[in-house]
This record gives structure tokens, C-alpha cells and sequence, in this order.
């Protein structure tokens, strides 16, 4: 009987050893792994052109953003007034990864819904199903967006919804400065 | 200068809540009634000097003072009083300001309403409630101090997220941590009464009004959280199951398990150690929203202050408060026995399924909202849960908890007959079947099982609660406070239910393109496109456009949604045109320019939304009513005589 009642403990000392972990795991600053790195290899459908496919080889030569994204996702919303005026304004290239959206076993009504009424900024959309892309990537969260080089290198990672200031102060001048670049 | 009065006078307020922490709870175990007096003192000092502080950076606000670091981020001369007010909580500094403040009026107002509360009880509340105070002080000070100055003031302020100025989340805020604050009355409580080793029905008596309090202002802040999103985020939602909503759930779906909980302690005497559990649970659920939000742990739009090291402080804040109590409960609970004995079929049953639910529901919702991050630690792959997840939980745990909620309100204490019981149950159940069945057809939609089991489950809390009502008091007009409230949170839960089904289910949304002068119709509703027009508001400039809903040929309203621009380096807001009715609303928002004359909308028919709030509403209103039942001041008047007798025949003993 006496046992039990130390459950409440035990739970709470795994719970604050897993927030530990979290805090020091999270950062949005923390570089990901993958920076400096080769682009993971994809080759999926794309969403209105269920018979074509996207990959990152198809991307090469041109400085393009990787943008994560799913129609459940709330900071997407947040976000994408913000990536349509940088995608238009700067003429991004940008493949929308749509990251287990509902429904896209079949193509579902939910994420085009979403861009229905949103607006579609991106120049391809790559349906990630099952989020093996995702993995590949090492997604932390939806919202997530990767600048890749020409070289199919990846050069940055945005954790989270994409705001005004770090368009301006990080992605513009990245992107104008790896335009510069040789292919 | 001002400032630099706020920052003395935070620190003056620590001291005094280490005095408030240290020398009353002292002073119970060695005996010493001076310092078991400072109780009431230290609780309304510690709120004065906290009040000059929040008064001094409200002043900073107000008169735009931008060589205060937080001003000059937060504020804008330009901006209107109230968001200047409301601007000093909606960032990070400010708004753990005001939770100090808040604890502290908690600790004034137990300070005040405590006269029937034994000295020793009140000592020992006190000093918990003043442990938690350092706590949060202790962080301000260190690691967020409102009061930083600039060296070079800037000439004009950042100003505040546009999003962020409206009256809603003016008002929300403060709510939620009254809310989230109060549930450290209940939890102090809980800790004194394990302290004093006597979990007796006396401390869930004193707990019990301030519990409801807490919890109605929490119901408050969330109803008026998802209102809010409703109608300024512009895409018609009302909860996303967003983390940092999650972690404003959670505390209330432990706090509604407490405050029944706790009518089972008070009367029966049982659940004593499940009751202190609770209230120990609802409180930590608050602080760990507070982390949650804080750290920037979980990705998230609310988390305006993403930062590490402020997030490392509070997790051992957490450790020592949780971990602390968890302990003092591991030691202390086995000793506790519940005397009240009951039977199966008994309202004490009914009861433990409203809180073993409500615990898996918290506990679902929990996992939920942290999943993201167990996955992560464990190194196997990013995920983000969505609200696929937590739609598909609570319909099942909703559907059990509905149910126990009808049945619970007949059921006798320590022991009911079932017999007795069904015939009871039996009118209800048979009109909310029919209901079930034949309310959808009336929508002249196709049928869907999700409609008629929301219905069913919202007819059913509804009736039962009516009948129940009917048959409590003297008379048909006359009817204590407590059954008032009781009835009212069951027909506001069921009206929200009832609001939540048919907007999910029957709403209309539609994008279309329209030029000027034509229209669209949607739900039997057509709307017109008249024109379109700039104009200026007090800091932002707006496109706004004119339409009219017309419905059989005839015009009824004019709406005018419009887009906001808040000055460089902001987002665009969208504020919706909405007609707000008892039956439907109507939505308009306005999208994006399509060429000439030509402009996208999002119109929406939204059959019952507005009862999802008004649910909330209803459910705060029966926790209000409860919370001043005729019973928590009669039982003090009763100890007040008892105290007096007592003194009469111990005289000189007290001293």
C-alpha cells in the first residue's frame, strides 16, 4: 500500500528529467547536424501533380528554401503571410514539404483546403506521407524551413514559424549571398 | 527614478516573503505565537510592496518611459491607453510581474477571509504560499528584471505584436493567472493540512471556495482565450490544441476533478490522500504550463520568450516545488485514512469516475502535448502531434465522462439502489435518445454518428441537471446557491458540447473570388461586395471593404472586414467581419488582392458557435454561485461561537 504512493514522485522525476533533456536538446539556435551537409535525398509525389515527382537533385543549381509544413500545424499559419511576401518579394525557389498532413495517403481535402485559402507561395509541393523526409531531415517541429545551396548543400535551418526579422536580418542576405556563389 | 523604486521595492517584497516563508511555519513547531502572528502581516505587506513595484513599471508603460528596456521593446507612444496597460503583460518580465502580484493578492485575500481558520492552519498556508512567492521572485529578479534600463533610450518603442492589441487578450492574461495563481490556495492548503498531519474534512471545507474561485477564473481566461482566437486570428477557429493552450487545459481539467473531489472529502471524509493529490496536481500542472510556455521547449506561436537558461530556472523551481510536495505526500499520504465508507452503487462511485476520467483525460492530454519531446529525447525521429490525436481521444474519454455526469447527480451518498436509480434516469434517457435521433434531421443534413452522440451526451448532462435542479430545495422557487451552481456547470457544459458538435460538424467555408458589386451566397445568406476603401486607425492604416448580407432579397447587415497593416517589420492582421448570432454567426475575412476590383474572401456559416462560449460562461457563472453557498458562512459563524466558547472557558490559557 505505501508504494503507491511514491508513484506520483517517480512519474514527476521522469517527467522533469525528460524537460531537462528538452531544454537542453531545444534552442533554436543549436546548428542543426545536417548544416554544411549534403541535402537528404527525396523523391516524392507532388501534390497537385500526383504523377510527377520532386527531388532535391531536380533542385540543383539553384539557391532554394526547403520549407516544412503541414494543415494541423497552428505556427504554419503563423508563418506563412510572412514566407509569401519573402518567397514573392525575393523570387525563392520554394519546395513545400507537407509533412503527415491528414488524408494525403489519398491526396486529401485537408492541406489543399489550406492552400486554398491561404494562397500557395511555393513552387512544388513534395508529400510527405509518412514523414520519412521528414527523419531524413531531422525535423524537430512543424514549421521548419532549410536554405540549400546550388550545390544541394545545406547552408541554414529556421526552427519554428519564419518572422519578419529573421527574414531581414537572415535569410535575404543569405540568399543574395549565396546567389553569388558558383553553381 | 521611478523604476529604480519598482526594482527596490521587488526586492523589499522578497525579503518580506522570506520572512513570510521562514518565521510563521518556525514558529508552529517551536511554539512561539509572535512568530506564528507574522502570518497575516508579512501575506499584506509582501502584497503593498509588490503593488508599488507593478505600479512603478505601470507608470514606465503609461508615460512611455523608453529608457526602460521593457518599454522601449514592448510599448509605442502612438498606441492606445489600454494597450499601453495591457502591453506591460504581454511579454515575458511583465507578465511574471503581474503572476507575482496576483500570488500576493491571493495571500492578501486569504489574509483577510481567514477568521475562522485556526492560527496554526494559517501560519503554515501562509508560509507555503510565501515559498512559492520567492520562488517566482527570485526569478524575476535574477534572471528577468522588468526594470533594466537602456543606456540610450531609443526615441520611439517597438511596439506591441499587433496581434496582441485587442481588448480580449487585454483581459485574458490576468484571467488565466488568476486562474492559474489562485490553485496555489488550494495547493498550500493541501501542504499544511499534510504538515499538520490532520487531513481532516475541515481543511476542504476552508479550500473549497477558493478552489472554485481559482477555477472560475481559469474557465473564464480560457473561454475568453478561444473567443479571442475566433474572431482576431481570422481563419474561424476557436482551439487548436496549440501547447500552450494544452498547458492552460490541463490545470482546469485537474482543477474540475479537485473541486468535485473535494465535495467528497468535505462531506465523507474519503479521498483524502486522492483530494490532496489532486490539489497538488492542479497547481504543478500550472507551473508546468508556465515552463512549457517560458522555455520555448515546444514549439509553439503563443512562446514570445524562447530562452534557456530562464527555462533551466524554472524546471528547478518545478523540482523543488513539485518534487518537495510529491515527497511530503509520499511520507504523509499512507497515513491517511479515509473513514467514510461506501458502496458500489453510491454518489462517492460516481464521483471517483468523474476524477479517474478527468485524471486520463489530463494525462492524455499531457502525454500529447509533451509527445513531441519524448520522441526527440528518446533520438527517435521529430514529431508534431496533432489535433488528430487529441479529436480522437476525447471523444471516447468525453462520451464516459458525460455520461457519469448525468448519472452522478442522483446518486445518494454511501449508498443508492439501482433501482431507485433507473427509474430516475429513466425520462431523461429516453428524451435525450430522442433528441439524439431526431434533433440532426431538423438540420436537413445528412446523418452523421458524431452529431447524434454530441447531442445525445449534451441533452442528456442538460435534462438530468434540470431534473435534478427541480427536485433540490425547499420549494420549486427556492433553492440553495450550491444546487444552482451544480446545475448551471452541468447545462453550461452541455450547451458547450452542444455549440462544439454542430460548428464542427455543419459549418460552411468558403473561399471565393469576388469583384465589385457581385456577390456569393452561402447557407441560404448572400453576400455582396460594395467597396473598397483605405483607412486609418489610431497606429495602423487598414484596407477595409464593405460588404452586404442580404437574405430572400432582403439586405439586413452591412460587414466590414479589413486588413491591418501595424507599421514595417509586423505581420498584416486580419480582422474578420463577423454577425454574431444566437443560432449562426457570419464570418467574412477579407484575402488577398486578385487583380483589378477583384478581392479573395473566406466567408463562413457557423451554425451555434457562439455557445461554445457562452457554455464557458455558464459553467463560471455555476462555480461563482457555488463558491458563495450559504455553507462556507455558516460553518464560520458556527466555528466563531465555538472559538468563542472555548476562549471563554480557557481564559489566560491562549497566551
Amino acid at each position: 500500500m505505501k508504494k503507491t504512493h511514491l508513484i506520483p514522485l517517480v512519474v514527476f522525476t521522469l517527467l522533469a528529467l525528460l524537460l531537462y533533456r528538452g531544454l537542453s536538446l531545444n534552442s533554436r539556435n543549436i546548428p542543426s547536424p545536417f548544416i554544411g551537409k549534403p541535402a537528404p535525398a527525396f523523391d516524392l509525389p507532388r501534390l497537385y501533380q500526383k504523377d510527377q515527382r520532386i527531388s532535391v537533385e531536380s533542385m540543383k543549381g539553384k539557391v532554394w528554401v526547403m520549407n516544412v509544413f503541414a494543415s494541423w500545424c497552428v505556427s504554419c499559419r503563423a508563418e506563412h503571410v510572412v514566407l509569401t511576401n519573402f518567397i514573392r518579394n525575393h523570387k525563392v525557389p520554394t519546395v513545400g514539404l507537407n509533412y503527415k498532413d491528414y488524408g494525403t495517403e489519398d491526396y486529401g481535402e485537408e492541406v489543399l483546403s489550406w492552400l486554398a485559402q491561404l494562397g500557395n507561395p511555393y513552387s512544388a509541393i513534395a508529400v510527405d506521407t509518412e514523414g520519412r523526409t521528414g527523419i531524413d531531415y531531422g525535423v524537430y517541429g512543424v514549421p521548419e524551413s532549410f536554405v540549400i545551396d546550388k550545390k544541394g548543400i545545406i547552408r541554414y535551418k529556421f526552427t519554428g514559424p519564419v518572422d519578419q526579422k529573421a527574414v531581414i536580418e537572415t535569410l535575404v542576405p543569405l540568399i543574395l549571398k549565396l546567389r553569388e556563389e558558383p553553381a | 527614478m521611478i523604476p529604480e523604486i519598482g526594482h527596490f521595492a521587488l526586492i523589499i517584497t522578497l525579503a518580506i516573503a522570506i520572512v513570510q516563508a521562514i518565521f510563521p511555519i518556525l514558529g508552529v513547531s517551536l511554539n512561539k505565537p509572535q512568530w506564528v502572528a507574522l502570518a497575516r502581516p508579512t501575506a499584506r505587506a509582501q502584497f503593498l510592496f509588490v503593488s508599488i513595484s507593478f505600479a512603478c513599471l505601470l507608470y514606465a508603460f503609461v508615460t512611455s518611459d523608453f529608457s526602460v528596456k521593457l518599454v522601449a521593446n514592448n510599448s509605442h507612444t502612438q498606441m492606445p491607453l489600454i494597450y499601453k496597460v495591457s502591453s506591460l503583460w504581454g511579454n515575458h518580465e511583465g507578465s511574471l510581474l503581474l503572476w507575482s502580484l496576483i500570488l500576493a493578492g491571493w495571500g492578501l485575500a486569504v489574509s483577510i477571509f481567514s477568521r475562522s481558520i485556526p492560527p496554526v492552519m494559517l501560519a503554515r498556508v501562509m508560509s507555503v504560499m510565501g515559498m512559492v512567492a520567492i520562488g517566482f521572485l527570485l526569478f524575476l529578479i535574477v534572471t528577468s528584471n522588468p526594470f533594466e534600463r537602456l543606456p540610450f533610450p531609443p526615441v520611439e518603442g517597438r511596439t506591441l505584436n499587433p496581434l496582441l492589441q485587442d481588448f480580449g487578450l487585454a483581459v485574458h492574461p490576468p484571467m488565466l493567472y488568476m486562474g492559474y495563481v489562485g490553485f496555489s490556495v488550494a495547493f498550500s492548503f493541501a501542504i499544511a493540512a499534510m504538515l499538520g498531519g490532520k487531513l481532516d474534512a475541515a481543511w476542504a471545507r476552508w479550500a473549497r471556495p477558493w478552489t472554485n474561485i481559482a477555477w472560475i477564473f481559469l474557465t473564464g481566461g480560457i473561454t475568453l482565450g478561444s473567443w479571442w482566437a475566433y474572431y482576431e486570428l481570422g481563419w474561424g477557429g476557436w482551439w487548436f490544441w496549440d501547447p500552450v493552450e494544452n498547458s492552460s487545459l490541463l490545470p482546469w481539467i485537474a482543477g474540475t476533478a479537485l473541486v468535485h473531489s473535494l465535495a467528497v472529502t468535505e462531506k465523507r471524509a474519503a479521498f483524502k490522500s486522492w483530494t490532496v493529490l489532486l490539489a497538488i496536481l492542479a497547481f504543478s500542472l500550472s507551473l508546468l504550463g508556465t515552463f512549457l510556455v517560458r522555455s520555448g521547449v515546444l514549439t509553439s506561436v503563443h512562446s514570445f520568450a524562447a530562452d534557456p537558461e530562464r527555462g533551466l530556472f524554472i524546471l528547478i523551481f518545478l523540482g523543488v516545488v513539485i518534487g518537495g510536495s510529491l515527497t511530503l505526500y509520499a511520507a504523509r499520504a499512507p497515513k491517511l485514512q479515509s473513514t467514510g465508507r461506501f458502496d458500489l452503487v453510491s454518489r462517492e462511485v460516481g464521483l471517483l469516475v468523474n476524477n479517474v476520467t478527468l485524471a486520463i483525460l489530463t494525462l492524455t492530454v499531457l502525454l500529447g502535448t509533451l509527445y513531441p519531446l519524448i520522441i526527440d529525447a528518446l533520438g527517435s525521429g521529430k514529431i508534431s502531434v496533432g489535433p488528430p490525436y487529441f479529436n480522437n481521444i476525447s471523444i471516447p474519454l468525453g462520451t464516459v465522462l458525460f455520461l457519469s455526469m448525468g448519472v452522478g447527480l442522483f446518486l445518494r451518498w454511501k449508498k443508492d439502489s439501482p433501482e431507485r436509480l433507473m427509474k430516475k434516469l429513466l425520462l431523461p434517457a429516453n428524451l435525450a435518445i430522442i433528441i439524439a435521433i431526431f434533433a440532426p434531421m431538423f438540420f436537413g443534413k445528412e446523418f452523421s454518428w458524431r452529431v447524434s452522440l454530441g447531442l445525445l451526451l449534451a441533452s442528456w448532462v442538460a435534462l438530468t441537471a434540470l431534473i435534478w435542479f427541480a427536485a433540490q430545495g425547499r420549494s420549486l422557487f427556492v433553492k440553495p446557491l450550491s444546487a444552482w451552481g451544480a446545475m448551471l456547470g452541468h447545462v453550461g457544459m452541455a450547451v458547450a458540447v452542444t455549440g462544439i458538435t454542430l460548428t464542427s460538424m455543419y459549418s460552411t467555408e468558403k473561399d471565393v473570388r469576388l469583384e465589385l458589386n457581385s456577390s456569393y451566397e452561402v447557407a441560404g445568406y448572400a453576400f455582396k461586395f460594395i467597396k473598397m476603401e483605405d483607412r486609418k486607425g489610431e497606429n495602423f492604416t487598414a484596407t477595409r471593404a464593405t460588404v452586404d448580407i442580404s437574405k430572400e432579397g432582403k439586405s439586413f447587415i452591412t460587414l466590414y472586414p479589413e486588413k491591418r497593416n501595424y507599421g514595417p517589420g509586423t505581420m498584416p492582421m486580419t480582422e474578420a467581419g463577423i454577425d454574431p448570432g444566437f443560432f449562426r454567426d457570419l464570418f467574412i475575412a477579407l484575402g488577398e488582392p486578385l487583380g483589378k476590383d477583384a478581392w479573395s474572401f473566406r466567408i463562413y456559416h457557423k451554425p451555434f458557435v457562439r455557445w461554445i462560449w457562452l457554455g464557458g460562461i455558464l459553467i463560471a457563472l455555476g462555480g461563482l454561485l457555488a463558491a458563495f453557498d450559504g455553507r462556507y458562512r455558516r460553518t464560520r459563524k458556527v466555528f466563531l461561537k465555538e472559538k468563542a466558547n472555548r476562549q471563554t472557558s480557557n481564559k489566560g490559557a491562549a497566551a
